[in-house]
């Protein structure tokens, strides 16, 4: 055996020897890329201060992850770009006439309280983006609850449904989008457009969005509303608002939704119900950014409500089991 | 018929069928472990200096669920010693110093008369040390005898859904009329009218030639299946062909159904019409480190040194060397080790093919329970396994897992989910064993 050459070594790993190329930052870019026909039309639409709102957030976004995990000598994730779609999302939420400092004012809340404290990408349990808007609108309600456009105080078209009184715009401009309202949810012409790219991506799938503006869409036919036509009151609410982006956008982020396949179908819907029941009983024109923290928060418990059917066992094991488990239990009782 | 399966993944396939079948030739020594099977090793037949042929049997045991194992050159015993073995371990092993004459001893083929009667075939696969070839090495003449009475359905696997295998795809397209003729006498020996030939759609080629061939005539319906990992699993094969279930810790046989793979069939055929004993197979050789992928003949026994050499050497330093197919593939640390009967391909891999990150940190997207074949959530299973609560592992049916690696697959965070799941088997196991053992000595005190 001396004359063997060098002994190899190989090194032993697990299984699969394989992976698929789609990592995390990949998934992170595809998010960027989907929102890029969004962000193209805010642009157009309310002129280069919009690009500047997303660049700084995004830049502010990363460094205070960037900064927090240095601090704290943990490891560096800005890598991931996890961090750069937070503050991009984050803009997509405000209205235009946001100044730069507020919005990262809005991204050190949203990086550092709602993500890093909690131990860091997939930990957190509250979106980050709609949590740091919610603390703006909160802390600076006299900026940010309305919409100025060129200087110009603009009503929503929530705000007149919300008034009751006729809404100005007709469908058409509320799909593509020639209405006032904030930086990434006015035009859902745009917002579908992304939408089609991130599933067609695999990055999300449709079940999320599709419960949530499907609720929506349902509630509003079935209820309506005094003074409106239902399928106006209904696309008006669907295109109109914050349903289309943030169901698409916001309600299927990762860490904060669950990841059973039943468990997502309910908790779409469990946003659509709450954003309607805010928008008919509330005192916000708005209320998918509230309906999708308050959902948030019944992630895990609806995750761990919605199993799956265990592979092998029909619905008649099933049904005999509890049956037995019945029996037995009355067995105990007597 | 085909129903469809839940999950699943879409791997880069790195396929090559059109490298045409070459014979490795034999080398100069083979080392022939004792365990070439689920169960107990066998005990050598010979001792150093006798003399062997080719296809002789030189290892055997009594116990039920074996099969025995056979020379694969002729030759002279150098040696008979422990040796690396593909699972880890050192193996009890027969070295031949090969005379490279493959003077032959044959079985006596079947009589027509044999061929027909499901004991003389079941004797036969079993005396040819027939195992399940797709990787498990499962006694295949004990699987069907075990199988009688309950199996209904006849399945034989021909998804090949692992990555750059090609062995079962070139057995198809070289061999279908044996292969045919070997599925008919495993249907017959398993006492069933029709056998399911499942492949999938990415060899249209080799099902149109098997088409061609009256499959109808051997009791042989072929299945055309969706081009998805894993397909070739078995319970996947069972649910696809016939729409039934594995239960929970049951067996095919539990709903009716015996599973096995192309090479297995056609082991069966070697073995009743022409006598021969299990010892060689089409072995795809391909990896990043090789310049181009092989596949090879390969007598058992052949070193992955002596196949790297007549690959044509490493282009590039390999870091890993995977045995079988990369997704259920295993890692082997030493280029001593040999091929066996189950190895139906050897992946030289490099950097190339590493995806493995440092710190790997879940975003719980929930791809893997998307994939997940069994039904089965990855992410929390893998949470309560970082926490080491078996009872919630075991509540979230962590003891279903198949290990197929879908999850891990798909991952983009690159968590080590098969892994973990792997080990938390072991440690119900190793629970259940020392409960067991808790309550006899509690029994035994109270006898006292």
């Amino acid at each position: 055996m001396n004359e063997k050459k060098e002994r190899l070594i190989f090194d032993v790993t697990y299984q699969p020897q394989v992976r698929t190329v789609r990592d995390t930052q990949r998934i992170m870019l595809d998010v960027i890329v989907a929102t890029l026909p969004i962000v193209g039309f805010g642009v157009y639409r309310f002129g280069w201060h919009v690009l500047l709102l997303v660049v700084s957030s995004m830049a502010a976004a990363v460094f205070f992850e960037w900064a927090y995990r240095r601090l704290l000598k943990k490891s560096i994730t800005i890598d991931d770009l996890s961090a750069a779609v937070t503050g991009l999302l984050l803009i997509m939420v405000l209205p235009p006439q946001t100044p730069v400092w507020m919005a990262v004012v809005g991204d050190f809340f949203a990086i550092v309280i709602v993500k890093q404290l909690y131990g860091g990408i997939g930990k957190n349990f509250l979106n980050p983006a709609l949590a740091g808007r919610a603390f703006l609108t909160a802390s600076y309600s006299g900026v940010l609850t309305v919409v100025v456009i060129d200087g110009v105080t603009c009503a929503t078209p929530l705000g007149f449904l919300k008034a009751g009184s006729p809404v100005p715009y007709t469908l058409a401009q509320s799909f593509f989008g020639a209405i006032p309202g904030s930086i990434g949810e006015i035009s859902s012409f745009a917002i579908l457009a992304g939408a089609a790219y991130l599933i067609a991506r695999k990055v999300i799938r449709w079940r999320i969005p599709l419960s949530v503006i499907g609720t929506v869409a349902c509630i509003c036919l079935l209820f309506g509303h005094s003074g409106y036509g239902r399928f106006e009151w209904m696309l008006q609410n669907v295109c109109a608002g914050g349903v289309m982006f943030t169901g698409i956008f916001m309600a299927t982020d990762y860490a904060t939704s669950p990841v059973t396949i039943h468990g997502q179908i309910v908790y779409g819907i469990g946003i659509g119900a709450l954003t309607m029941l805010i928008r008919y009983f509330g005192g916000y024109a708005e209320g998918c950014s509230y309906a999708i923290l308050i959902m948030n928060l019944c992630t895990w418990a609806i995750d761990k409500a919605c199993h799956r059917r265990q592979f092998g066992v029909s619905r008649a094991d099933l049904a005999a089991q509890r049956a037995a488990a019945k029996a037995a239990k009355k067995e105990a009782a007597s | 018929m085909a129903f469809k399966f839940r999950g699943g993944v879409h791997p880069n396939y790195m396929k090559s069928p059109e490298v045409p079948v070459t014979v490795m030739a034999p080398p100069k020594q083979v080392v022939i472990p004792m365990a070439q099977h689920i169960g107990a090793p066998c005990t050598p037949l010979v001792k150093k200096g006798d003399t062997v042929k080719m296809y002789q049997k030189i290892g055997d045991t009594q116990a039920p669920v074996a099969a025995p194992v056979h020379a694969s050159v002729s030759g002279t015993v150098v040696a008979v010693e422990p040796r690396p073995h593909p699972l880890g371990d050192l193996v009890m092993s027969v070295v031949i110093e090969n005379d490279f004459q493959d003077t032959p001893e044959l079985m006596e083929p079947l009589t027509p008369a044999q061929l027909k009667d499901p004991e003389a075939i079941l004797q036969r696969i079993r005396e040819a040390g027939v195992v399940g070839m797709g990787g498990a090495m499962f006694p295949t003449a004990f699987k069907i005898a075990s199988g009688r009475g309950k199996v209904d359905t006849l399945i034989i696997n021909g998804a090949e859904c692992e990555p750059y295998l090609n062995g079962d795809h070139l057995t198809m397209l070289g061999f279908p009329e044996q292969l045919l003729k070997g599925i008919e006498l495993a249907r017959i020996a398993q006492g069933v009218d029709k056998a399911y030939y499942g492949i999938e759609k990415n060899k249209a080629d080799a099902i149109a030639l098997l088409n061609s061939h009256d499959p109808a005539k051997y009791g042989v319906e072929i299945v055309p299946e969706e081009e998805i990992y894993p397909q070739g699993g078995e319970k996947m094969q069972i649910k696809t062909i016939t729409n039934r279930e594995v239960k929970p810790g049951g067996l095919p046989a539990g709903v009716g159904c015996c599973v096995i793979s192309t090479r297995t069939a056609y082991a069966i055929y070697e073995a009743c019409y022409e006598g021969k004993s299990v010892v060689e197979r089409i072995v795809t050789y391909a990896g990043s480190a090789l310049a181009a992928p092989v596949n090879a003949l390969t007598r058992v026994g052949t070193s992955y040194e002596y196949i790297a050499e007549q690959c044509g050497g490493f282009v590039k330093t390999p870091r890993k060397l995977v045995l079988g197919g990369p997704m259920m593939g295993i890692c082997c640390t030493t280029l001593e080790t040999v091929t066996v009967k189950g190895t139906n391909g050897v992946l030289f891999f490099t950097e190339e093919e590493d995806r493995t990150v440092d710190e790997p940190v879940c975003i719980r997207c929930g791809k893997c329970i998307n994939v997940c074949p069994m039904r089965l959530e990855p992410t929390y299973m893998y949470l309560y396994y970082k926490k080491r609560d078996l009872d919630m592992l075991e509540k979230y049916h962590v003891t279903d897992c198949i290990e197929c690696g879908s999850c891990t697959f798909r991952c983009p965070a690159r968590m080590p989910l098969t892994h973990a799941f792997k080990t938390a088997k072991l440690m119900l196991q190793a629970r259940a064993a020392r409960e067991k053992a808790r309550a006899e000595a509690a029994a035994k005190e109270a006898r006292k």
